[in-house]
């Protein structure tokens, strides 16, 4: 395998490519699976090949001219025993090795580069955090790891690399993550494999992966202008969203600042990690997690936001250090509202929110 | 090549003057009855009907994928083909297919009965399939349906205009008729066992189908729960799996596979009881370990339950569970490869002999090893992440289903032709359908494993360019393997009338089924079998042949 003779390898995969059987392997996570891959084919060649073994050489011995007299016989414990443990330890073996795979494509490294998708019918939407969008293509730098977090707005669909080995699915109302390394310049297949309606098949881009220098490059000239966070902040601002969360003396909401990554205790006495999932949660179903230490008095945001507006908002509070700008672009209702002393007494804003541990 | 065929004497040997088949006369005497063996006439009709209508939208399916755009059909009818495919296929072909015809007739024989513990269910079972049946052409008359045969929510909740509730209620109608068939089952096998019939005196067959019923009653009405939420999320709105409302597009899978993960074992479980049967009379031996296959058909039912999110590993489920899930997989994946040893094993120092059965049963056994080994590189949860949704799955389930279910239903088919209708099927020509079948379909799924790995997606109306190569050999596969299905339909029909009398045993085998006439009388014995020997016990056969007189034709 690679990791035995990486020269042999790059011959078997080269040779293998060459005859349009194999995929390309442009990802770091590739020739691990393709390692499992090659195990699974050798032990099925092995399994296939014994039992064709014994049928074939059973049916040429034993056939009705060769052998008329049948032999009873009623089994055999030590034989069974050994056709029930070689293939146990071998799928046990295919087991620890998949595990082993799944868990190494599915935990991202802490300094991986975000990248929002969102699927919808019938095609990707790519936002990346500098402000730029693109449809059904995904550039990215090779020889870093990029996280994809993933989420439909409409119905199940499956963001597939074959070239990378990597897939997940993106499913309607919840984050989803995966991540790659690219290897190797190039452009390859971006596939939706998960049956999502009319035009499903025509849901496919291409990735391509670039030198970091060409990366750059592309990124500087393809922004929208203003990065996500910054269009985050505008629509935090226009929801009407720091009415509530500022540092004023009577804001009714927690402060956000350094929110994102947080310990938050929650009414019922159980701690949540403040990530992507929750803060969207709170945005559009706010009693879903009711936060010590406040009433439950925020609106649902259901149908107000679209995806890639919570996702900006999301990147906006993953970034937020402190309060200052939030109360800078503070609205003048709720900055009367306070000077008319009508909010309802009672309540207060720490400079950070009473339930919030810092890690 | 020698046989181990022994036919009655030709010139005179006459079909048993009162049979199942001419005690009643009419068209209601047929639709009434309560005769398990015209019942599983009647299922045998419908089903090879229903068989040849999915054929027919396989068809359509490989013709327009010998091309990567999506020329001859356009996106939305290909999806319609595939999903009617998917949905007749399962629904009313694979799930029914042994059980209903091959094992509605010989459960009650094997065990020494007269007819099913419940012969007017029996029936019901048989009206609800055709309902079913009906439904789903009519969906397919008024404009198709294209949820693919998984409903999956949100999609077929709300965003499609086709279909989707009347083909739902049609799944779960065959969901109820699969219920009474496995219930009949259960019940027959428990309480109508003949005197000295102990349960390890049952032949695997009637174990295999026991197992499967199990997973009948006990899986279908999940999945019937899961089509009516959908149906009631679809027409009011009741949010159980719509996220925006609170609920969790997850259920569905769960619940979804749920029952369709053990659904796949229903289909498998019966082949593999008929595969039992024909590898030990064409060796002319006791089945190798006759208690470790017995119970492995047990163990696939039992654990069969516990691996349904196997097929949602990409999905987000937490990676722990998904890490149990796998070694339940891996699990499950054992039994089968005992049964495939054992099958094997049976063979040494028998006296073998090759009639179509036989070779329909070795095709399964390649078949079936090749479906089942890739079934553990699915179950490898790093490799699923790659494969899954991929033609990968496409080629493993074929090769589970097709390559092992169809080919031991023909397998049974041509085995129990000669006790069904009294006559034999022609050797040659049945021989040479089940090497084209084994041909056609290896051509035809192979390359799909190659695409998987490729990453070609499923179902697809149109693909890349550089996947053509394979796609047109999957599809020149298909057309062999449609001649392979084609010829039995012909020549097993021209056998009615014209095929030799076979006699009461014309394959000398042991179960309780070949030493009555064929076919069979109506109340199957014309007194109670008492059961005294072991299942596949040759010598009593042999002992037995010595001391009665011959009395065939």
């Amino acid at each position: 395998m690679h990791f035995i003779s990486p020269v042999l390898w790059q011959f078997l995969i080269k040779w293998l490519t060459y005859f349009a059987i194999f995929p390309p392997e442009a990802s770091s996570i590739a020739p691990y699976a393709d390692a499992l891959y090659f195990f699974l084919i050798a032990i099925s060649v092995v399994g296939l090949g014994a039992v064709a073994l014994l049928v074939v050489t059973f049916s040429i011995r034993y056939r009705q001219e060769a052998n008329p007299t049948p032999t009873p016989i009623e089994g055999s414990t030590l034989l069974e025993a050994t056709w029930t443990i070689i293939p146990l330890i071998l799928f046990m073996i295919c087991f620890v090795w998949g595990a082993l795979l799944y868990f190494r494509i599915y935990s991202p490294p802490t300094n991986a580069m975000n990248i929002y998708v969102v699927g919808k019918q019938w095609m990707w939407k790519v936002e990346h955090p500098g402000g730029q969008h693109e449809i059904n293509a995904l550039h990215i730098p090779i020889n870093k790891p990029i996280q994809i977090t993933l989420i439909s707005q409409d119905v199940f669909h499956s963001f597939s690399i074959p070239a990378f080995r990597v897939k997940r699915e993106a499913i309607p109302g919840r984050y989803n993550t995966e991540w790659f390394e690219a290897t190797k310049v190039g452009t390859y297949h971006l596939f939706c494999t998960q049956y999502c309606g009319t035009l499903h098949s025509q849901m496919i881009g291409e990735v391509v992966a670039m030198t970091p220098e060409d990366y750059e490059a592309w990124a500087a000239a393809s922004t929208s202008g203003n990065s996500l966070a910054q269009n985050g902040e505008r629509l935090f601002a226009s929801l009407g969203c720091n009415s509530c969360h500022n540092s004023g003396p009577n804001a009714h909401g927690p402060n956000l600042a350094n929110v994102y990554g947080s310990h938050l205790q929650l009414k019922n006495g159980s701690f949540v990690t403040v990530d992507d999932a929750f803060l969207r949660d709170t945005i559009l179903n706010p009693t879903m997690h009711e936060v010590a230490g406040y009433a439950p008095i925020m609106p649902t945001y259901q149908g107000q936001v679209s995806e890639e507006g919570l996702i900006d908002l999301v990147e906006y509070m993953r970034q937020l250090n402190s309060q200052y700008r939030i109360d800078q672009t503070i609205d003048n209702s709720a900055a009367q509202s306070i000077q008319t002393g009508a909010t309802p007494p009672g309540t207060s804003a720490p400079a950070l929110a009473p339930g919030a541990v810092k890690p | 090549m020698s046989t181990i065929l022994t036919l009655p004497d030709q010139a005179t040997a006459r079909l048993p003057k009162v049979s199942y088949l001419n005690k009643e006369y009419g068209l209601k005497s047929w639709l009434l009855t309560g005769d398990h063996k015209r019942i599983a006439m009647l299922y045998f009709i419908s089903i090879t009907f229903f068989f040849f209508i999915g054929g027919a939208m396989a068809g359509l399916i490989r013709l327009e994928l010998l091309t990567p755009p999506s020329d001859l059909l356009a996106a939305d009818t290909y999806n319609k083909v595939f999903t009617a495919h998917g949905i007749i296929m399962v629904f009313l072909f694979l799930v029914p297919s042994v059980p209903a015809t091959i094992g509605n007739f010989l459960i009650p024989i094997m065990v020494g009965a007269k007819d099913l513990a419940f012969p007017k269910i029996n029936l019901l079972s048989w009206y609800l399939y055709v309902a079913a049946g009906t439904m789903m052409i009519s969906v397919l008359a008024f404009g198709g349906v294209d949820t693919g045969w998984t409903f999956t929510t949100p999609l077929s909740t709300h965003y499609l205009n086709t279909h989707v509730i009347s083909a739902g209620i049609a799944v779960f109608i065959a969901g109820f008729s699969s219920i009474f068939t496995g219930l009949n089952f259960i019940v027959t096998i428990h309480r109508m066992r003949a005197p000295g019939m102990t349960w390890f005196r049952l032949p695997l067959f009637v174990w295999s189908h026991y197992a499967a019923s199990i997973l009948m009653v006990l899986g279908t009405p999940v999945l019937a729960i899961t089509l009516v939420l959908v149906i009631l999320e679809r027409t009011i709105g009741i949010g159980v799996f719509d996220p925006t409302k609170g609920g969790d597009p997850l259920l569905f899978q769960h619940l979804f596979w749920f029952y369709s993960h053990p659904a796949v074992y229903i289909m498998i479980l019966p082949g593999m009881g008929v595969i039992s049967e024909v590898i030990s009379t064409f060796s002319r031996k006791r089945v190798f370990g006759y208690t470790a296959v017995a119970f492995s058909s047990v163990a696939i039912a039992v654990f069969g339950f516990f691996v349904w999110a196997h097929h949602m590993f990409i999905m987000g489920i937490s990676n722990y569970s998904a890490l149990v899930f796998s070694l339940l997989t891996m699990l499950v994946a054992v039994p089968s490869a005992i049964k495939i040893f054992n099958w094997s094993a049976t063979l040494y120092k028998g006296s073998i002999t090759f009639e179509t059965p036989m070779l329909y049963a070795f095709g399964f056994i390649g078949l079936f090893t090749i479906g089942g080994l890739t079934g553990v590189f699915l179950g490898s949860m790093g490799m699923d992440i790659h494969l899954t949704e991929t033609y990968f799955i496409v080629a493993h389930f074929h090769f589970v289903m097709v390559g092992g279910m169809l080919m031991a239903y023909l397998s049974g088919v041509h085995f129990w032709w000669p006790k069904i209708t009294g006559r034999m099927y022609p050797e040659g020509v049945s021989k040479l359908a089940a090497v084209i079948t084994f041909v056609g379909f290896v051509l035809t799924f192979f390359p799909q494993f190659i695409l998987g790995y490729l990453g070609m997606p499923r179902r697809y109306a149109a693909y890349p360019p550089e996947f053509q190569v394979l796609n047109v050999f999957s599809s020149a596969g298909a057309s062999v393997l449609g001649v392979g299905y084609l010829l039995p339909l012909l020549y097993l029909t021209w056998s009615l009338k014209y095929g030799k009398i076979a006699g009461a045993n014309p394959w000398q085998a042991t179960g309780l089924e070949w030493q009555i006439q064929s076919p069979p009388l109506t109340e199957n014995f014309v007194d109670t079998p008492i059961v005294t020997h072991e299942a596949y016990d040759y010598e009593w056969l042999e002992s037995k042949k010595g001391s009665e007189v011959p009395t065939v034709g």
